[in-house]
């Protein structure tokens, strides 16, 4: 072997060190990511949704709401401009004084009233019954959060100044809400940060189309409310004890 | 007599000082339009209780009175009233202009208002602010084609085509509009389609009442003579769109009263609401509907066009009256969640809530009112809009000669 001929093998074997080098890390990485094809969306054979039995839930208790606070970025502040994804409501029966308290937030209705009035689409619900703002054609016109039974929607008012979280982009201008913390139903947690955090288990998440789960079994045997199911929304979020 | 329009010529200090007014208040409005999308609508008095404020009592104002400003032109294109012929081209310029003034307000209030454009090509068929994308650029396109046909002989076929199609168009237009309200199911003020057909009659008083507003300033102001005879039929036609918005609003709360589930509500705009009270009665059915309609009816002030002017000042303001308490008013008043109970929470459920409008609301929808003005006072400068005169032997037809 002339020493061209070494040179020429050195230098085909560099170049397919080198190429393996770049290329190793990219297969090893999608490996790792192992991200679900565009295929493979959310399913309409989900509904997630959830149950909450006001009688565990004890008045001046914020748990639920300081943790969907920190789950999804915000300030927690309770001011009149302020976004609120949550919130205790206390309730006082006006003819016998009885008092219950329960979370309100986005009732991931199956005939959402925000969704209709959208007039660019940016308010969607997914195959699988959760209720979102496309943040990115979202035009801030309000008319979804004039439309909304449960004043469940915020409009961001003011910069946000980097207090967003990498898997919760919001913007101002944008309109927003509970969004079932999708971030973690689509990774696998099967609860949501409010679920996580209440003491008293009161708030129970699951897929209400699956027999076998706890909510669905929980809604197959006790009375359980829609709020204002007077207006035939089919709401995601059901109540207990009210 | 012949009919001549001709150009006002606008060369008076007067002109001028108009001009230049309006268009310091558009740069105002659209400074303001600058710093509410610079800082955000923390800037503003509205919040997310009150998402609709200020802005929004202009513009639907400016909306539906754009529609009702097109009627005197409906009156002689589709109804063939000759009477009404020479005064028809301002009435679709004014329809054009108030259109415009209106949505340069509604957009420029959006929290994106950049993203405006993405209305075009994101349809939401079931969306009646989708429709509304049609419903306005159609209204605009009629109405320019009808201004056209008025003002170019040559293109005389087209003249019923868009006089009709004009008329009903804007029939659709304010049904639209009145039905952005009409479908907010869950709110007490809402949820009617009677909104639908009470902001048509509505529409019809707050446009005629702008109409006689420009039509006598631009007289006034051009040194044209304007008869008795038209201000006698603009005056009729006022005191019965009175007539009718009265009625209009009397058949809506009547409605609601009768429900013992909107007692609540009716108490709130009728009797404890604070602002919202004193809007409806003094503003709206006071200011807005009475005075105007005993001055234009009692023998006394009926004839004196200086009263006619004065009740179509006092329409306009009623009508503002009437958006504020429609609008904000109807948000004001908590959703009910949980009827039978009381609620309470950090946002402010079962509570009425607070909206005080800041400066730079008021500098938008104004600046908007001043686009419209401003559109109109330079139209009638360039377009043989106005007709040379409307003095009674050459407007009346029946006038003796």
């Amino acid at each position: 072997m002339n020493q061209f001929e070494q040179y020429r093998r050195r230098f085909i074997g560099g170049a397919l060190a080198a190429t393996g080098a770049v290329m190793a890390p990219g297969v090893m990485l999608m490996q790792v990511a192992h991200s679900r094809a565009p295929e493979e969306g959310v399913s309409s054979k989900h509904r997630w949704g959830l149950l909450i039995d006001s009688s565990k839930c004890a008045t001046g208790c914020n748990d639920c709401v300081t943790a969907c606070n920190t789950e999804n970025g915000l300030s927690g502040e309770t001011g009149l401009q302020d976004p609120q994804w949550i919130r205790k409501i206390e309730l006082t029966n006006n003819n016998t004084g009885a008092t219950h308290s329960l979370p309100m937030m986005c009732q991931h209705c199956e005939h959402p009233p925000c969704v209709d009035v959208c007039p660019t689409g940016a308010s969607f619900k997914r195959a699988d019954g959760i209720v979102l703002v496309d943040r990115h054609i979202c035009i801030g016109c309000r008319y979804c959060m004039m439309a909304c039974p449960y004043k469940a929607r915020s409009l961001v008012h003011e910069d946000l100044n980097d207090t967003q979280l990498a898997h919760m982009p919001r913007g101002k201008g944008c309109v927003e809400s509970c969004t079932l913390c999708m971030h973690k139903v689509d990774r696998g947690d099967g609860t949501t940060a409010c679920a996580e955090a209440c003491p008293e288990k009161a708030i129970v998440f699951g897929d209400l189309n699956d027999p076998s789960c706890e909510i669905a079994q929980r809604l197959a045997t006790y009375a359980s409310k829609e709020v204002r199911a007077d207006l035939g929304l089919n709401t995601g979020v059901r109540y207990t004890g009210i | 007599m012949h009919i001549v329009n001709r150009e006002l010529e606008g060369n008076s200090k007067g002109y001028w000082a108009l001009l230049g007014g309006l268009g310091a208040l558009i740069l105002l409005g659209l400074f303001a339009a600058y710093n509410m999308e610079h800082h955000g609508h923390v800037i503003t008095g509205m919040n997310n209780q009150i998402v609709w404020g200020l802005p929004h009592v202009f513009a639907v104002f400016l909306i539906v009175a754009a529609s009702g400003a097109l009627n005197v032109a409906s009156v002689a294109g589709v109804f063939g009233k000759k009477a009404y012929k020479p005064l028809a081209p301002l009435s679709a310029l004014l329809a054009i202009a108030l259109l415009i003034g209106g949505l340069a307000v509604l957009m420029l209030d959006l929290g994106r208002a950049d993203r405006a454009i993405i209305t075009a090509w994101e349809v939401n068929p079931k969306s009646v602010f989708s429709w509304n994308v049609v419903l306005y650029s159609g209204f605009l396109g009629f109405s320019a084609a009808y201004l056209w046909a008025m003002l170019d002989k040559t293109v005389k076929p087209l003249y019923p085509f868009a006089a009709y199609g004009a008329f009903i168009w804007r029939l659709i237009l304010t049904t639209g509009t009145g039905l952005i309200f009409g479908f907010l199911v869950a709110r007490q003020a809402y949820g009617t389609g009677l909104l639908a057909l009470m902001f048509i009659i509505y529409s019809l008083l707050y446009g005629t009442a702008v109409y006689v507003l420009v039509l006598m300033t631009a007289y006034l102001g051009g040194q044209r003579p304007l008869g008795a005879e038209v201000m006698r039929r603009l005056k009729n036609m006022l005191l019965i769109f009175i007539a009718a918005s009265f009625y209009a609003t009397l058949v809506y709360h009547l409605t609601n009263l009768y429900y013992a589930k909107e007692w609540e509500f009716e108490r709130f705009i009728l009797l404890d609401g604070g602002l919202y009270t004193t809007l409806f009665w003094v503003g709206q059915v006071i200011i807005g509907y009475a005075i105007p309609f005993v001055l234009m009816a009692l023998p006394g002030t009926r004839d004196n066009r200086n009263m006619v002017a004065l009740a179509a000042i006092l329409i306009v303001l009623g009508a503002l009256a009437q958006m504020y308490v429609t609008i904000i008013g109807g948000q004001a008043f908590p959703l009910q969640l949980f009827p039978g109970f009381t609620e309470k929470s950090s946002f402010f459920d079962g509570q009425i809530h607070q909206y005080i409008p800041s400066h730079w609301e008021w500098m938008l929808g104004i600046g908007g009112f001043a686009i419209s003005l401003a559109m109109v006072a330079f139209a009638v400068k360039i377009l043989r809009i106005l007709p040379e005169s409307l003095a009674d032997e050459v407007a009346d037809p029946h006038a003796k000669k």
